[in-house]
């Protein structure tokens, strides 16, 4: 060692420097995802022209949209008086004058309450469903919910609604004698025969009987009032309510080992699965008409949803085996293993495990059907689509186009855009594997 | 065997259903109310105003049959049907009269079993094409690109047109009239074809309708009109001479401004006074009230009254009578007698 001082050595830290600007922030990000090489910042110029000559069409339509117009040829009188003369407006005034046609259709307007009621009582019952974190007792709502969602809608008597849930309670009180006093079979068919013989025998005269005795009644709108969102709402939701029950049936029934069960499912399913949905609207418009007898007007709108509903339950039988197919065979001996019957291994060990997996494709099942619902303009109902026909059949509106579209668009777009989070949801809160 | 005792009993149903329809009349009168079949949406023919409430041309045909059936021109159920849900709906009985601008065929006539009732609108195909395209005659319309609604007879008279001209052309499908419009407007295609008043009614809607016009030409007969089923003649009777009394009373100068001193005080024109059932028995006839006829003027006026209202000069859709005209006036409208 010597003592001549070591030059190069550092006696202090230097301070920190920030990094070069290309290497930080907003401009590095640039770089990397924008113009990371000159193929990549070619096709960044191109797509922001493309992307700029698009907004500086539709932004202007847009925000320079008339709302106050009552008819087509005033919006345009604005339009000539107040625009620039270069840039074309959107017509939104159609929208403001007919967007209770668009949303609750031909609905008496006086009662408009009604279908957001029963939006609410529906939202309110399927809450529990969704959030299992909501207090137990919300299922009393959620048993009453299709009763009174149905009541409100359709207004009449309370008692027919009461009459039909009361075939329920007779099905669970049939359940429970057969099985604790005869036998498992027994009850099996009890609970299928005894709430039909119910509805098709006494529920009828049970609710006019009571109806006579204390009307308790509200305005009755009949079924071709429907239209707009409140029928493709009507015609979804309650389709993606029964299907998806209907449907883990018949998945399950497809496993089935007992060979008539079995058969009837696959006939079922690629029955209803290999005919196009318009063909089965077109069948319960036209068809069911020569076959009913003369003057029992069995109701359109309830033919439909009668024939979604099954269409959507052969898809979602389809999405379910899927699960059912991906779960590894001990969890089933696993069930077995333990004594449990197969109702029980089914409601226990296997469905949750099995639905938890179909969930993505349950979910898009559903807004696959909720879409189709548009079908239904084909039939003469007056959908949203059907409404839009309506609205430019009328002298006022002849000739307007996009403006209806956007709005039909948006707002099917909410919906399905809030149906696929809810999924997303549902997937991280059930995950349990990669935790 | 179960299948075959299902489809026997299908079809049972279906033959009951075929017969117990045979006395229309006192299905309507016991529903209280004429379920009438109607486009879902045709401009100034049929559509459902801001309030939902139906109003057009052939609207008025179901209010007036409605209004002489049961003195109320609002006891109507408007069913809306589709080009193709339309004669099965009719067949079936889930409606007892259409009024949706179909054209009167044979075959509609003869093989799909119907009865049509008159004629309500003398309709016919035409062209309508941009001023600047320079164009006067459909003859002129070598080569050109043409908008036209698929699987309607419109295509295939327009087949049928320009081969008898030895000109080409080339379609352009479209499915609905609001898409022809746009796709014309867009420059998709030279020229839009489809009914006469269906491209009046287009045009009106346009921007600038003076930069359009239709041409002279009409390449082929539509005559729109009210149909029931076949097998209920009395039925049939009732809708027809709703249509014919329409008709006789613009000629016979009867409107629903002065129909109702007519009737209170009735003068000496016999054929008036029939008609309002102030003399004779012609509503006992049908089945109906004497002053059927009476009210069914009233729902809505009489024929000229309800094409003015609808779909004439003053209105939005501005058309000519022509051939629409009372026969007494050079055209086809004519009822026969009241008598």
């Amino acid at each position: 060692m010597s003592d001549t001082p070591v030059t190069y050595v550092r006696t202090q830290m230097l301070d920190q420097q920030a990094p070069p600007t290309s290497e930080v922030g907003p401009v590095r990000w640039v770089r990397e995802n924008l113009f990371s090489s000159p193929m990549n910042a070619i096709l960044t110029i191109l797509s922001l022209y493309v992307v700029y000559i698009v907004l500086s069409h539709v932004g202007p339509w847009i925000v320079n949209g008339i709302w106050n117009a009552n008819s087509l040829t005033e919006c345009r009188e604005i339009i000539a008086t107040t625009g620039d003369g270069h840039h074309s407006a959107a017509c939104f005034g159609v929208i403001s004058a007919r967007w209770h046609q668009l949303v609750f259709g031909y609905y008496p307007s006086e009662l408009y309450w009604r279908p957001v009621l029963a939006l609410v009582v529906f939202l309110v019952g399927i809450a529990p469903v969704m959030f299992p974190s909501l207090p137990r007792k919300l299922y009393f709502v959620t048993a009453a919910a299709p009763f009174l969602c149905f009541w409100l809608l359709w207004g009449g008597s309370i008692w027919l609604p009461i009459s039909i849930a009361l075939g329920f309670g007779v099905g669970i009180v049939a359940n429970k004698v057969l099985a604790e006093h005869v036998s498992a079979l027994a009850a099996i068919v009890g609970v299928i025969v005894l709430p039909l013989i119910y509805w098709i025998l006494l529920a009828g005269p049970l609710a006019g009987g009571l109806a006579s005795v204390i009307p308790l009644e509200i305005e009755f709108v009949p079924s071709r009032s429907f239209g707009g969102f409140m029928l493709s709402i009507v015609i979804g939701l309650s389709a993606i309510v029964m299907s998806l029950p209907l449907g883990i049936l018949l998945a399950l029934a497809r496993r089935s080992d007992l060979f008539i069960i079995k058969t009837c499912a696959v006939v079922f399913i690629e029955v209803i699965r290999g005919v196009p949905l318009i063909v089965w609207l077109f069948t319960a418009q036209l068809l069911l008409n020569y076959f009913l007898p003369p003057g029992s007007s069995f109701d359109l709108t309830l033919r439909v949803i009668i024939m979604v509903t099954l269409f959507a339950a052969a898809y979602i039988a389809e999405v379910i085996r899927g699960g059912l197919a991906a779960l590894p065979k001990g969890q089933y001996e696993g069930a077995d293993s333990l004594g449990l019957n197969y109702w029980q291994s089914m409601q226990l060990i296997v469905l949750p495990q099995a639905l938890k997996i179909s969930i993505p494709g349950i979910v898009n099942t559903f807004i696959g059907l909720f879409k189709d619902t548009t079908l239904v303009v084909f039939i003469g109902l007056f959908d949203p689509i059907g409404i839009s026909n309506a609205i430019r059949a009328t002298t006022e509106w002849n000739g307007i186009y996009w403006e209806l579209f956007l709005f039909i668009g948006i707002m099917f777009f909410i919906s399905c855009f809030s149906m696929g989070r809810y999924s997303l949801y549902l997937e991280k809160k059930l995950q349990r594997e990669h935790r | 065997m179960k299948k075959t005792v299902f489809f026997g009993a299908l079809t049972a149903a279906g033959l009951a259903a075929g017969m117990a329809s045979a006395a229309t009349l006192d299905d309507v009168k016991a529903r209280g109310s004429l379920n009438c079949g109607v486009t879902t949406g045709l401009i100034g023919f049929a559509a459902p105003n801001a309030e939902g409430e139906w109003e057009g041309f052939d609207v008025g045909v179901c209010r007036a049959v409605a209004a002489a059936i049961f003195g109320d021109p609002t006891a109507v159920e408007f069913v809306p049907t589709t080009g193709q849900t339309r004669f099965t709906a009719l067949a079936s009985g889930e409606i007892d009269l259409l009024a949706r601008n179909t054209t009167w065929t044979m075959s509609r006539d003869v093989d799909l079993k119907f009865e049509f009732v008159g004629v309500n609108y003398y309709d016919g195909q035409g062209f309508l094409v941009p001023k600047a395209l320079g164009v006067t005659s459909a003859t002129e319309l070598d080569g050109a690109t043409v908008c036209i609604q698929t699987g309607t007879t419109t295509e295939l008279n327009l087949a049928d047109y320009f081969r008898v001209n030895g000109i080409t052309y080339e379609p352009v499908p479209i499915e609905t009239n609001a898409e022809g419009q746009q796709q014309y407007l867009a420059g998709a295609c030279d020229v839009y074809t489809t009914d006469a008043s269906g491209l009046a009614a287009t045009r009106a809607a346009f921007e600038n309708p003076g930069d359009h016009v239709l041409l002279p030409e009409i390449i082929s007969k539509e005559p729109l009109g009210p149909l029931v089923r076949h097998g209920d003649n009395e039925w049939g009777d009732i809708a027809r001479w709703t249509l014919n009394a329409l008709i006789t009373a613009e000629e016979l100068g009867v409107t629903s401004e002065n129909i109702e001193e007519l009737a209170a005080t009735p003068g000496d024109n016999p054929e008036v006074n029939r008609l309002l059932g102030t003399e004779g028995e012609l509503g006992a006839q049908l089945g109906l009230e004497a002053d059927w006829a009476k009210n069914a003027i009233m729902a809505g006026g009489n024929y000229g009254e309800l094409f003015e209202d609808n779909i004439g000069e003053n209105t939005a859709i501005a058309l000519a009578r022509g051939l629409n005209a009372q026969w007494t006036e050079g055209g086809l409208i004519y009822s026969p007698p009241f008598r």
